[in-house]
């Protein structure tokens, strides 16, 4: 198993090394050690890896990812898995703003709280936050999921068009054009496999509430054409 | 972008390492902001003794004579100690004014950066690694600091547009962001009988600070209500005389991480800044929350 000392080895070197990866290898264990709050440690993945991060990283870790594991034994800075495309990303610790932002696919699970703006313009993303997350979250999220066993802050949700937002605790405001939703069968089949594929035994989907867009920004109304 | 560091300790076997610890966590934070760096240093204040740092650009002449110049005007002792572009001049608390209008007839190329019982504040056009070697920040004790690396965005790279900016007697302030209404501000200030050295939003944010404490604000009002007539990005870091304080804005756009274990509380733009720090991998470690006032004394 190959394991990056970034104490000692350049970072260009461990990414250089996980894109090199070739199809169908057996090198698919990579340890990294001492990241120190580096930035885009292990970003731009496309091969089925599993990356185990010891310590916690700056900006951008993950970024990009397709097909990979990443798990980080620590905390993120901003934009954990911004733009993942698949592949599975878990953060032990907390997440700074912006987790899993613009993401089209895969999962990722912050253990941690997530701040501000988490799952912004997610666009297929499924994310599974165990803390809380901050404010602005979801802000115009397209597709896919947020799952929150916490509380989230201010504005979730605004401007949203049709990710699918599930709170456990207590959502501090909710953003322009988003609104409480009713939890229908599918969606606690949808949570119930989310939250399993996340590890998560000790909550119930018919725990949590779901918010979703009013989709009355869609369209422009000519009501409105004097504020313009 | 820039970069800020603050470190706040608790444990007093830390404290003639503070210089050392705060100038690393700097140097750590160079890629935020290449163009200039500065420190604020609060030392060991004795009972009724104060000081003034003041920076000139040509020390050897206008800080040569100046002790004997300023103790025959004044009356009284002083001393200059000089440290590159700049000097701190000891002199008694009760005298710190009277000296700031001696110096200006004295010396007129002689820029006041801060003045009080404990502050010194040292910032010149450089990269962090080079101001802090410059005025051999590393070597220097005390009780807390706060650090500060720009990326110049609305105003020019000079000296006094480097952070921290002084905002009072022992009170100083570092920005991570940008104001957009620091031109409208600065010109209520102005009325309000407030001078400005630079076109720099961070030194209206300083002055608007000093102005509400000069009106009867204490710290955290004058802070707070920062949150309401200040528009723009921010983060900041306040020193004073006992401790440090941190003010994000609503939006909190600008980055901030705090570390605190029994010997210390740590700020830095980015985690990497605090991954030096003794004890850092057990210390709680932590986002400050949006518009909300953070505050530690001694």
């Amino acid at each position: 198993m190959p394991t990056f000392d970034l104490a000692s080895v350049p970072l260009r070197d461990l990414n250089q090394a996980l894109h090199s990866v070739g199809a169908g290898t057996n090198e698919s264990d990579f340890e990294v050690i001492n990241p120190r709050g580096a930035h885009a440690v292990a970003v731009g993945i496309d091969k089925p890896v599993h990356v185990d991060v010891h310590g916690s990283v700056g900006y951008y870790c993950a970024g990009m990812n397709a097909e990979a594991t990443v798990t980080v034994h620590g905390s993120v800075g901003p934009g954990v898995a911004e733009n993942m495309m698949s592949g599975t990303v878990v953060v032990k610790g907390d997440a700074s703003q912006y987790a899993g932002a613009t993401g089209h696919g895969g999962l990722l699970v912050i253990e941690g709280n997530a701040s501000s703006r988490c799952g912004i313009s997610m666009k297929g993303i499924d994310i599974v936050v165990k803390g809380n997350i901050g404010h602005m979250s979801a802000f115009m999220a397209q597709a896919g999921n947020l799952v929150v066993l916490g509380d989230a802050g201010d504005a979730l949700g605004d401007s949203l068009y049709e990710a699918k937002l599930f709170v456990r605790g207590e959502v501090k405001s909710l953003g322009a054009d988003c609104v409480k939703k009713k939890m229908r069968p599918k969606h606690l089949a949808l949570l119930a496999d989310l939250l399993a594929k996340a590890g998560i035994t000790d909550a119930k989907p018919e725990e949590f509430t779901r918010y979703g867009s009013a989709r009355t920004l869609y369209n422009f109304n000519i009501d409105n054409v004097d504020a313009y | 972008m820039c970069g800020i560091v603050g470190l706040f300790l608790k444990d007093k076997a830390l404290e003639p390492r503070l210089g050392a610890l705060l100038s690393d966590m700097l140097i750590t934070m160079t890629d935020r902001g290449p163009d200039s760096a500065g420190i604020a240093i609060y030392g060991p204040s004795e009972a009724g003794a104060g000081k003034i740092t003041v920076q000139s650009a040509d020390p050897a002449s206008d800080f040569k004579g100046l002790k004997a110049a300023l103790a025959k005007k004044l009356g009284v002792a002083v001393s200059v100690s000089v440290r590159a572009t700049h000097a701190v001049i000891a002199v008694d608390v009760a005298k710190l004014d009277e000296t700031r209008t001696v110096l200006k007839e004295l010396r007129p190329g002689v820029t006041v950066m801060g003045s009080g019982e404990s502050v010194e504040i040292y910032k010149e056009v450089g990269l962090p690694q080079d101001v802090a070697e410059r005025f051999k920040i590393g070597a220097m004790g005390g009780t807390h600091g706060i650090g500060h690396t720009r990326m110049a965005t609305e105003s020019a790279v000079t000296t006094f547009g480097a952070h921290p900016f002084s905002t009072g007697p022992d009170q100083c302030l570092v920005h991570n962001g940008s104001l957009s209404n620091h031109n409208n501000l600065r010109r209520e200030l102005v009325r309000n009988g407030l001078s400005f050295e630079t076109e720099n939003d961070t030194e209206v944010a300083a002055a608007y600070l000093s102005h509400k404490l000069a009106t009867g604000s204490n710290l955290g009002a004058a802070l707070e209500s920062g949150l309401s007539d200040l528009d723009g990005f921010y983060t900041f870091v306040v020193g004073t005389k006992s401790g440090f304080g941190v003010l994000r804005d609503p939006i909190a756009c600008k980055p901030a991480v705090m570390a605190e274990t029994d010997e210390y509380v740590a700020f830095g733009s980015e985690y990497r800044a605090l991954v030096n720090l003794p004890g850092i991998e057990t210390a709680r470690v932590w986002e400050p929350e949006p518009a909300t006032v953070y505050f530690w004394e001694h």
